[in-house]
């Protein structure tokens, strides 16, 4: 982990500071929307919040496939870490949604296949963390919760495409479209640097919680609230091929591969 | 080496099955279950009277009609078709002529569709009030915020 900490400081520095110029221009230099007026402000937190809901569980999704299929137990760990990241990218775009469509809409919430959907990804979040909880071997947990990730990846493209499969509440997407973005310059920097905050920060946070995990391993205490035994003690030098951090269960395993 | 390769064929078979299966159920569906009906789509009145629907339209130029308290109505259309909904329901900001709308209530057997729920709907643009301006004074406006 001798790379952890320099990452570790130019995605904090960054982050503090894209979000800082972000949030600023966003509240202070951009106009109004011509329907929504002032109210369109939500959509600098909002709009990134749901991108990277959908980019955290593709996230998730490539490293269940990596540790799956490879047994790479860092790709396992950074699937783990990242998850409640990810719920957290959700809530927010749920609630942010929830205002900005109580003022635009004139209803909190409605079973439109945009929210629903977005709502069933919530709760697929909170049973991937679940069920890494619930099972006290790691390396069988891992595989599990690989299968419940690659279950709900189905979800991602109906996310993506709800609003145009079925007609719905929610508006199509704005930024990403056949005829480019419909939306003013003035409008678009400021989202496209809020998008990269996140972006960063959400790498900030799984750096610190891989490194976090890393460390109480080598410590050789195990994970504190989730048992984890190592077979051997591991060396942060050892790191980088990462399936050297061997537990328990893969132990013998591993050797007849 | 063998295990490995069993790993990535369950995955390379699941993932591209799962995805599979959600396709043709979403295309199945999507004929079966409408979030709104466009005033031209809508089923015959015997058939969804006493029914809770949406209907999904924009409000008709100049339809708006206040009545007393906060009793409205108006006619949302498709450019095709035609319904007179009545409401009391507070209206959303947005609400005006020319907006897209969705309404959540009852045909009545007059054929007036009494709503329970206004709620606006907002497309894809964005747009300065400015640019707003200068599109309208140029002709050009309708072009620019044309409904899907």
């Amino acid at each position: 982990m001798t790379y952890s900490r320099p990452i570790l400081w130019i995605t904090a520095i960054l982050t503090l500071g894209l979000l800082l110029t972000g949030a600023v221009w966003a509240l202070f230099f951009t106009p109004p929307d011509y329907q929504m007026g002032e109210s369109v402000r939500i959509l600098y937190v909002h709009v990134p919040a749901a991108w990277m809901t959908l980019g955290t569980y593709t996230f998730m999704v490539i490293a269940s496939f990596v540790g799956y299929v490879w047994r790479h137990q860092l790709a396992d760990l950074a699937a783990r870490e990242a998850a409640p990241i990810g719920l957290v990218f959700c809530i927010l775009a749920l609630l942010t949604g929830s205002i900005w469509g109580k003022i635009t809409w004139g209803v909190w919430w409605d079973w439109d296949a945009r929210m629903t959907s977005v709502l069933v990804l919530a709760f697929i979040y909170a049973g991937y963390i679940v069920l890494w909880r619930s099972i006290d071997n790691q390396a069988q947990a891992a595989r599990f919760a690989a299968l419940l990730c690659f279950v709900g990846a189905i979800n991602v493209p109906i996310i993506k495409y709800s609003v145009e499969f079925w007609g719905s509440l929610h508006q199509p997407a704005t930024v990403i479209t056949a005829e480019g973005p419909k939306m003013p310059v003035e409008m678009l920097w400021p989202l496209l640097i809020m998008a990269l905050a996140y972006t960063v920060m959400f790498s900030f946070y799984v750096t610190l919680r891989l490194r976090t995990v890393l460390r109480q391993l080598r410590a050789g205490r195990g994970l504190s609230s989730r048992p984890v035994s190592v077979a051997q003690p591991v060396t942060m030098t050892d790191v980088p091929p990462a399936h050297d951090i061997t537990l328990s269960a893969d132990a013998d395993r591993q050797g007849k591969e | 080496m063998r295990r490995r390769r069993r790993r990535l064929l369950i995955v390379g078979l699941l993932l591209p099955t799962l995805m599979g299966a959600a396709v043709l159920a979403l295309i199945a569906i999507r004929g079966t279950s409408v979030y709104f009906y466009a005033p031209k789509d809508l089923p015959e009145t015997q058939e969804i009277a006493g029914r809770t629907i949406r209907i999904g339209g924009m409000v008709a130029e100049g339809s708006v009609k206040p009545g007393t308290g906060l009793e409205t109505r108006f006619d949302v259309t498709d450019f095709e078709k035609t319904v007179t909904v009545l409401t009391t329901e507070a209206l959303p900001g947005l609400f005006r002529d020319n907006q897209g709308v969705v309404v959540q209530g009852k045909l009545g057997q007059d054929g007036v569709f009494v709503a329970s729920q206004v709620m606006a709907k907002h497309d894809e643009n964005y747009m300065s009030p400015e640019v707003e301006k200068a599109l309208k004074a140029t002709g050009r406006y309708e072009e620019y915020t044309k409904p899907e």
